[in-house]
């Protein structure tokens, strides 16, 4: 076992996913002879030709409609979009046709490509390369919305993904790319899609974040330890579909919930869980939730995104707030 | 100065409005049961048109967009393409569908309200009706290169409006299968009419057909109303592209002698006489003056054909209407291939509901 990035773990899985399987293409723009603008398809096209690895036109709706039409017929696409911030263009194609193309035809054509795409803050990107959309990607019914936060979820999420038979919005924290390192197998096991995963566990407070949040949410919770807080931190990691059952447990031990999101606040994913917990474990909360997130403001250019984005002294702030009740 | 490039576009018309040859016969056309049964598919389709309309202002059927005046483009092409071929069509190619076996019963649910109508027993590849318009074309370029990664002869006919020519989706997909030769055929079926917006306040250009110019492949023009040309053309694009020859793009141009759909009241913007003019033009007249000429055509032929048509569609509608709708927690379970935990749950919440459960 070696000790790669989160970037590095992308790569391992596309290959062995290529590997394993010839319906697998990747495509997209500049995934080929220059292995993508962060190195996540490196190497595959000296691997694996250009029949299955497509150096695409510049044409973001067209990438996503393409793989539509290549997974209907049998192939299992995986389409990089550059950066989230161009996935937009995306939308009436996964919103209109990949998420519901098995529903409108009662099973007889589906979708099973993975979208995958870079995005958040802080790595001082120009404008529109820093983008959260994970919520409405997530508001679409049939796509299903994964963030890993580490190299080993990474691979072990991208296979699963990659082998899922619908379509699945697959958003990679570009903080995490290079920073986040860690032990990957490379066996070829893939990890659940509809499961949430305990980071650290905890008492006291239940603390829930995806991607690269996760990292600020780990910090947070190892300086709460210092001062006899006890935080568990879960890691949503597959926000669509929700492992709801891991939420409400951890909130049923610890009373308190702490919801961090680096998108903007209003209509954010946390809101989704904040209401789940709401409906389901009000009666085990003795604090209200709170959620820690970005602002509904555009997302800051890089001289201060770091004061948009959630860090460890916000999340701390929020525990406070929340361990202020008895 | 130099010219570094030139371009023209070519105009394709066998059969005259009326009913005339002005342009030498296909090869196909030399056998009349051809051309007969291009004719028998033109008068099913517009019997079946009628028959829909008729459905939807009784409350029996939903908003429905009537082919009446395109039966030739539809027709032509369900006549040009093989059963492996895959069409992913807009929304006004009941013609095609129906000749690629696509039940009228199908049409009708899908129409209805019912996906059912979308699980074709016959064409199982075939795409279903595409409302956002133009965003069908880049899914017929992902169809296409499918069928070059596996190296087979198949090609793809995807069928976009005028309006959609407008539509960055469109310029992408033309621009993506030229790029990679795939084989694509993308037909315009340019009706003049894009809802209330005519075909000069859509667009500049002299024709749609140039806009296969910009993506680097062949363009071409096809009189819409002449089914034995547009079955024609389509024909030999459809050969070129299943050998390898790459995409093309062929506009057809006829026009829309219906509302745009039966929600619309096309007199709001359109002049009576306008389509008093193009009745002249219609496909089926054409090809009836030209088989009755020809002793091919008998007036019995004509009774007896409509009697077929309207028993067929008659049937159809009978077999719809008596279907009931699906049972309604069924549209929960084709949202994904397995049922997520939470979207379970809402189902039976659905249904415990439905039964008055607490």
């Amino acid at each position: 076992m070696s000790e790669v990035s989160l970037v590095q773990a992308v790569n391992l899985a596309l290959k062995r996913a290529m590997a394993e399987d010839p319906r697998v293409i990747v495509l997209g723009e500049d995934v080929g002879v220059d292995g993508g603008v962060f190195r996540a398809t490196e190497g595959l096209l000296a691997l694996y030709g250009e029949e299955r690895v497509l150096d695409t036109p510049l044409a973001e709706a067209a990438i996503a409609g393409v793989a539509i039409g290549l997974a209907a017929q049998g192939f299992r696409p995986v389409a990089e979009i550059q950066f989230t911030g161009f996935a937009y263009s995306c939308i009436d194609q996964m919103l209109n046709h990949a998420s519901r193309l098995r529903t409108r035809t009662c099973g007889r054509l589906t979708c099973p490509m993975v979208l995958r795409s870079p995005g958040g803050g802080g790595i001082r990107a120009i404008e529109h390369h820093s983008e959260s959309p994970e919520a409405i990607f997530a508001h679409i019914p049939g796509l299903k919305v994964v963030i890993p936060s580490s190299a080993a979820r990474a691979y072990g999420l991208l296979l699963s993904a990659i082998r899922d038979p619908d379509p699945v919005i697959f958003l990679e924290p570009t903080r995490l790319y290079r920073v986040s390192r860690g032990e990957v197998a490379d066996d070829g096991a893939g990890l659940p899609l509809e499961r949430s995963f305990i980071l650290r566990p905890g008492t006291d407070v239940t603390l829930v974040a995806w991607g690269a949040m996760i990292r600020e949410t780990l910090a947070a919770a190892q300086q709460l330890a210092d001062e006899g807080i006890e935080a568990e931190v879960i890691d949503v990691a597959t926000l669509k579909p929700l492992d709801t059952a891991t939420i409400l447990d951890s909130v049923a031990r610890t009373g308190r919930l702490v919801v961090v999101q680096e998108a903007p606040l209003t209509c954010g994913f946390g809101a989704e869980i904040a209401a789940r917990v709401a409906g389901r474990g009000l009666m085990n909360l003795v604090a209200p939730i709170e959620r820690v997130a970005g602002y509904d403001t555009v997302m800051p250019y890089a001289r201060t995104e770091t004061f948009y984005m959630p860090d460890t002294a916000r999340i701390m702030a929020g525990v406070q707030r929340v361990m202020s009740y008895a | 100065m130099t010219t570094v490039a030139t371009f023209s576009i070519a105009f394709t018309r066998i059969l005259a409005p009326s009913g005339e040859l002005v342009a030498p016969l296909p090869a196909f056309a030399a056998d009349p049961a051809e051309l007969v049964a291009l004719f028998r598919a033109m008068v099913l389709t517009r019997t079946f048109d009628a028959k829909a309309v008729a459905l939807q202002r009784t409350g029996r059927l939903g908003t429905y967009a009537s082919s009446l005046g395109q039966e030739a483009v539809a027709v032509g092409i369900g006549a040009a393409m093989r059963p492996a071929d895959v069409l992913v069509p807009s929304f006004r190619e009941h013609g095609a569908q129906l000749m690629r076996g696509v039940s009228a019963k199908e049409l009708l649910l899908f129409w209805g309200g019912d996906e059912r109508g979308n699980d074709f027993a016959g064409p199982r590849e075939d795409f279903p009706v595409c409302v956002p318009v133009g965003s069908n074309a880049p899914h017929a370029v992902g169809v296409a290169l499918a069928f070059r990664l596996r190296k087979e002869k198949r090609a793809v006919v995807c069928v976009v409006g005028d309006g959609a020519t407008s539509k960055g989706d469109v310029a992408e997909a033309l621009n993506m299968a030229g790029v990679w030769k795939v084989p694509a055929v993308f037909v315009v079926n340019n009706n003049g009419w894009a809802i209330s917006v005519p075909l000069e306040r859509q667009t500049a250009a002299v024709t749609l057909a140039q806009k296969a110019v910009a993506a680097g492949i062949p363009g071409e023009q096809v009189d819409g109303n002449d089914v034995i040309a547009v079955r024609s053309v389509l024909e030999r694009v459809l050969a070129r592209a299943r050998d390898g020859g790459g995409p093309s793009l062929v506009e057809a141009v006829t026009y829309r002698l219906s509302d745009h759909t039966t929600a619309d009241d096309a007199r709001r913007y359109r002049d009576d006489a306008e389509v008093s003019r193009h009745w002249a033009e219609e496909p089926l007249v054409r090809l009836r003056t030209y088989l009755t000429q020809r002793g091919i055509w008998t007036k019995q032929d004509e009774e007896t054909l409509l009697q077929e048509c309207g028993r067929a569609v008659e049937e159809a509608a009978s077999a719809y209407l008596a279907t009931p709708p699906r049972e309604p927690a069924a549209f929960f379970d084709h949202t994904f291939a397995a049922l997520p935990a939470d979207l379970a749950e809402q189902r039976a919440g659905m249904t415990a509901e439905r039964r008055g459960e607490p």
